[in-house]
Parts: C-alpha cells; structure tokens; sequence
C-alpha cells in the first residue's frame, strides 16, 4: 500500500509537530509513508472566497504532487474536504479523480481503511472535543446534531482508547467556532465571538486541552485562548493518539 | 450601503445582547431538535418533502395551470404578475374599485418582498399587519428581522416602550400578558373595521384549487372571517400537486419551525363565502429565473420555516438586519444575490460555511454548497472587492509554485519571530483579538528532509 502524507501548507509552515506525530503515527501503525517535496496548499482559502478558478496552478501541483499513491493521508478534515469536492485539472482527469476518492482524513484513514485501533496512548488530561465542521459535517466523521440518526464517532473512537484521558464535550456538541477560512479576517467580529462561546463551553468543563482534527480550527482557538491569557492549550488528536507511556 | 461584516460588528458591540439573541434562538433550534426526535420517520419525511418540490418545479408550468382552473372554478379570481410592482398594482386595483381605506394584512414575506405596506401607504390606505410581532416591528418602522419570529430582536422592555408611545399602555409596565392583552384589544378593534384581508399562503394546491395558511395567533381567519373581499398573495413555488402531501408537509413545518407538532391554526381556504369575494396573487418576481439556474433552482423549495436562520452561529450573533434584506439568514443568502448581486454580494460571506443549515432544512436544500457557488458566481461577475480579488490572486500564485511557497513560508516565520511588530498591529483583523501562531524555526518539511528522508 503506497501512502502518501499531505500536510497542508499552514500546518507545514506553523505547526510542524502536527505532521510529525500524523507521520510516526502512521509508521506506527505499519504503514509505509511518502512525504512528496514539492506539495504546498490544497487551494481552499482562494476557493472559498470565491476565486476556484484563480487556483489553477495550486490544483495542477496537487495533482502532480500526488499521483501515483494508494491513499493520501492529511491530519486536516478542512483541506482533505476541499480536494475531495473540488479538486481540477482538466489534463489529468483521471489521476485528478483518483486523488479525489482516495484522500483521507487520518482519524478516518485509520478506523475505515486501516481498520485499526491505536493501543499505546497515554494522555491523562482532561480534554475537551472539538467538532470541526469540514470533517464532521462534510466527511461524516461523526453524527450531527442536526439528523435524526444513529450516534457514532470515529474521533471519539479512538480517543477512547487512550490511557488516563478524560474526554468532554461543550454542551453545544457541534457549533462551528468561527473560524471559516478567510470568514476569520473578512467577518473578524462575527469569527470571535463563535470562538469566544466555544471557548466559554469548554472552559465551563474545566478541561485543560481542547482537541479536534483540523489545525485550523484549533489556530482560530488558540489565538483567542491566548489573548484571553487562559491556562487551556489546544492539540491536534495526532499529538495525543501519538503519545506513548 | 454596510455590508455584512460592518452591520455584524455593531449588532456584537453589545454583548449581553448579542448573548440574549443567540440563546433565545438556539433555544428554539433545541426546541426543533426535540420535536424532531419525536418522529422515527424524520428524515424520510425530509426526503419526501425534497422529492415532492422537485417533482412540482419541475412541473411547475402544468401544475400551475391545474391550479388556476381549479380555483377560477371554485369561484376564485385569479391573478398573475410578473413582478413586485405588478403585484402591488393588482393589489391596489381591487382596493380603489371597491372604495376601501383600511386595510388587515396576516403575516406574509412576500408582501415584505414586494414592499407592499409602503406603495399602499402612498396611496392613502391605512394597512394594518396583525401577528403581534409584524405589529410591533410595523409600529417601530423596522422591517421583522426574522421571517417566523419578526420582532426577536427586541426585549419585553423594547416592546412595553412601542406599546406605550402608540398604544398608551403604562409606561415600564413589561408584564407580556399586560401587552399582549392590550394588542389584542387594538387588533380586534382593526379587524372589525377592516373591509379587505390580506394573507399569505404556505401551501396552494394544484388538485384542489386552494390555498392554506399557517398561523398560530389565528389572525389569518380573523381578518378574512371579517372582511369582505380577500386576497391571497404567493410565490408560484408555494404550489404542491396534492392535499395528500400537506400530510408531509405540515408535519415538517411546525416541528422545523418553532417544534411544535403542527401550528396552531392550518386554515384552508377554497373559495369565496357567500358574498365575500376572493382573490389569489401569483407572483414571479425573479422566480422563472432562479427556476432557470441549475445550481441554484432548488433554495426554491423553501418553505420559510426558518429553522436554517435559528440554526446559524453567524446568524444568531449578528441579527437579521445585518443581511439587509427582507429574507435574512442563510436562506437569504443564497436568494438575494438572484435578484441583485451587486447589492447583496456581501451574504454569501456571511457563513463559515458549517453547513449546520442544510442539515435541519426540513426539504432537503443544499445551502451551504450553493453558498460556496455563489462566491464563485459573485467573483466571476466582478462584484467582489478589488483588494479582495489582488490578495487571493497574490496567493493563488505563490501557492501554485512550491519554490516562491517555501521562501514566502521561511520568511513569513522569519518576519513573526524576529519582527513580529511587522504583523502584530491591531488593523490586523487577525490581530485585532487574537495572538497569531507562534513560528518556528523549522518546517516540516525541513525537518522531514533532515530527519526522515531516506
Ligand atoms: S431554506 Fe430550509 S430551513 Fe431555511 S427557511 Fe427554507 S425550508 Fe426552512
């Protein structure tokens, strides 16, 4: 099974620790994984705000980056989200729609295709879950709020199995934080507030980290969490499920 | 014009209000959860809801026909009109002819749409709105900010004030059955002096010719029990094929709207009582071209529940005046840029697109995706902001080129952890409340270079 591992270019740039625990992790769990040098972002912030079209040669480096692998594996259910939907390049249609059903977020890489549990975790905090959107609601990682349907988790799942870890959720389960992409600078009042309400939920838990799968989110938080000098930290679930007695 | 953003930002200024606003309707959101718990069939109800819409769009010319022979039979006129002018024209047609002045209007958005009250009050007739809510926002000059629960962005004390000023009841008096008891005695009083009645419609149906309209304060059948002539104004797509089919629709209505079970009052009219005469107004407005589009097509399933509005973080923390329009919310979001998209170019921005607004819309509208076609949509008309359009290209073209992206990246980090004051400055929107990621000396990729490469 040939991997490869995509980190997405804020991830790359600010918090290299999470692409290091996603990569031992996935070694951990026997996988072989390919780093391709020459990856940089999955197109999503010009997309979003509406130029998909002005990111022509961003789609045309993904494809070139990763094609040819199995499986691509991010530790972000935003960017992973973005490729699956919207990913182009006309001249390589068909690698371009290979990439495109073979992505994977990693939490879901490994219960759904590696079919495995990770066992030597140990975290004894108490750690507040954050549901990101993008992975949620648009990769199903979990049920929503919103749907009358069976309850399930594939981030709980595994959280679970970690040794000493308190898992909590806000009493909103699922609200977005705020954070949105380019929503966090051009709707900045609107973007703090959400971030500040999950925060206060999580606060009211007297957790001590709050975790999640995407990066994004946690940035978002973490920038409040700051400036509010509180004691909680933000990490991504690859830290935590990457850790060892 | 404010747009979005600017309006948001004000609405928050005050905290404990912007608080009030959120919990009061994510107190109604939970309401909606609970109600919806209630039904094992929930989500098949949403699917047949969905297929029914997309079965009558598509349909639209036949049933629309079967519809008007059917209530020009029941003793109806019926009435077409090709946009919001028309449509007040028509209006105030049958009021002239009649010699009226005064006038009882239940809630209806589509008379909001069409600025309705407006255009009749310039020509001297007196137009009365009777939900207690369009009532108290009518009194205040405001248009309703929310279109099931128009006037939830006022408090008791905001409405004891209204009450006060135009129907001198005590002033500080914030008791709501004192106000509601005092509403009450003024709107019996305009419905009993009221010659014409005009109603919304949730729901016309093409078998039978009628139209029903869902109240909960019973107003819809006061104004038109009272008065002579009635006028039923609706969007073509308020059609459905079958009375049969309000057993779906109906059920999803109430429960997606405020979790009741069903509404207080389903009223269902069919034609004219003795001596009465009725009229029904069906209206396009920009409707054939939505119709027309593809992607878009569908937020015309809408049945105005609101459920996407009371489910939305942005919405909840931002009013509905800050979407600057008669339909807010998510929803109006995605309608508005149809009829104006230089105007509203604005709201499809106004998401972080969470899509916790597909998933409770009770038909099945895929909101937050249209939301993301429309950035498209609105960048490639040219109506996004220049600066917006240089920042995102500047992006595209580093972010396309791997070598330009790894020396932007070094630097970038490089700038925060030697020259933060570069960046850390308040008109920075980042900045403004939030400490930017701290940067280190290494990326990733760096590290994975020297440290795993084989
Ligand atoms: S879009 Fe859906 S949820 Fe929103 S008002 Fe219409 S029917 Fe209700």
């Amino acid at each position: 099974m040939k991997i490869a591992l995509f980190i997405p270019c804020y991830i790359d740039q600010f918090y290299p620790q999470v692409g290091q625990a996603t990569l031992e992790l996935l070694t951990k769990l026997g996988c072989e994984v390919d780093f391709p040098l020459n990856q940089t972002c999955c197109g999503q912030p010009m997309a979003n705000s509406g130029f998909a079209a002005a990111s022509k040669d961003c789609d045309k480096n993904f494809v070139r980056n990763f094609t040819g692998y199995d499986y691509i594996v991010g530790p972000s259910g935003s960017c992973v989200l973005h490729v699956k939907e919207h990913l182009k390049d006309d001249q390589h249609s068909e690698e371009t729609i290979h990439i495109r059903k073979h992505i994977y977020e990693l939490t879901e890489f490994i219960t759904d295709v590696l079919k495995k549990e990770v066992h030597n975790a140990v975290f004894p905090h108490k750690v507040g879950l954050h549901n990101s959107c993008h992975g949620q609601r648009g990769l199903g990682l979990s049920s929503m709020s919103e749907r009358m349907l069976p309850a399930f988790s594939k981030p709980e799942q595994l959280l679970s199995k970690v040794k000493g870890i308190q898992l909590l959720k806000p009493v909103r389960t699922d609200e977005c934080c705020g954070f949105g992409g380019t929503f966090s600078v051009f709707e900045e009042a609107v973007s703090v507030k959400m971030g500040k309400d999950r925060i206060k939920q999580h606060e009211a838990n007297e957790v001590e980290f709050i975790t999640g799968v995407d990066v994004s989110c946690l940035m978002h938080l973490e920038g409040i969490l700051k400036r509010q000098g509180s004691k909680v930290k933000t990490i991504h679930i690859a830290e935590i499920l990457n850790t060892e007695a | 014009m404010k747009d979005h953003a600017t309006l948001a930002e004000e609405f928050i200024k005050d905290d404990a209000r912007t608080n009030w606003h959120d919990e009061t309707l994510w107190f109604v959101r939970q309401k909606r959860d609970k109600a919806a718990h209630g039904l094992p069939e929930w989500e098949q109800l949403r699917e047949w809801a969905s297929q029914i819409k997309n079965h009558t769009l598509s349909n639209m010319e036949s049933y629309l026909e079967e519809f008007e022979k059917n209530a020009l039979d029941n003793g109806v006129k019926v009435h077409w009109a090709a946009d919001a002018t028309e449509h007040n024209q028509i209006i105030h047609d049958i009021i002239k002819s009649k010699g009226i002045t005064r006038i009882v209007k239940s809630k209806s958005m589509l008379t909001e749409e069409c600025h309705l009250n407006h255009y009749l009050e310039e020509q001297g007739v007196e137009v009365v709105d009777t939900d207690l809510g369009e009532r108290i926002v009518q009194f205040r000059h405001e248009p309703p900010s929310h279109i099931v629960l128009p006037a939830i962005h006022l408090k008791k004390q905001d409405v004891s004030d209204t009450f006060h000023e135009h129907l001198h009841t005590e002033k500080g008096n914030n008791d709501p059955t004192y106000l509601t008891r005092a509403a009450r005695v003024h709107l019996r009083e305009k419905f009993i002096a009221s010659q014409l009645a005009i109603t919304g419609v949730n729901f016309a149906i093409a078998e039978t010719g009628g139209v029903v309209v869902c109240t909960n304060e019973g107003n819809a059948d006061m104004g038109t029990h009272a008065a002579d002539v009635h006028i039923a104004c609706m969007g073509f797509e308020k059609l459905i094929p079958k009375a049969s089919h309000l057993s779906v629709f109906l059920r999803l209505l109430a429960r997606s709207a405020t979790g009741q079970p069903i509404t207080t009052y389903s009223s269902h009219f069919h034609k004219p009582r003795a001596g009465q005469e009725m009229h029904i107004v069906i209206v396009d407005n920009g409707r054939s071209d939505i119709l027309g589009k593809a992607d878009f097509r569908n937020a015309l399933k809408c049945i105005r529940c609101a459920a996407c509005f009371n489910t939305c973080p942005v919405y909840r923390r931002s009013g509905g005046f800050s979407y600057h329009t008669a339909v807010a919310g998510p929803i109006g979001s995605i309608l508005n840029p149809n009829f104006d998209p230089k105007k509203y170019a604005d709201l499809p921005f106004a998401s972080s697109l969470c899509g916790s607004c597909s998933n409770v819309c009770p038909v099945k509208i895929d909101i937050h995706d249209q939301l993301w076609k429309w950035r498209q949509e609105l960048s490639k008309g040219g109506h996004l902001p220049l600066s917006k359009k240089i920042m995102m290209k500047g992006m595209a073209f580093v972010l396309g080129r791997p070598a330009l992206y790894r020396f932007g990246g070094a630097s970038a980090r490089w700038v925060l952890r030697h020259m933060p004051f570069l960046v850390k400055f308040k008109v920075n929107p980042w900045y403004k409340q939030r400490e930017m990621p701290e940067a280190p000396k290494q990326s990733f990729r760096d590290w994975y270079i020297q440290n795993k490469k084989k």
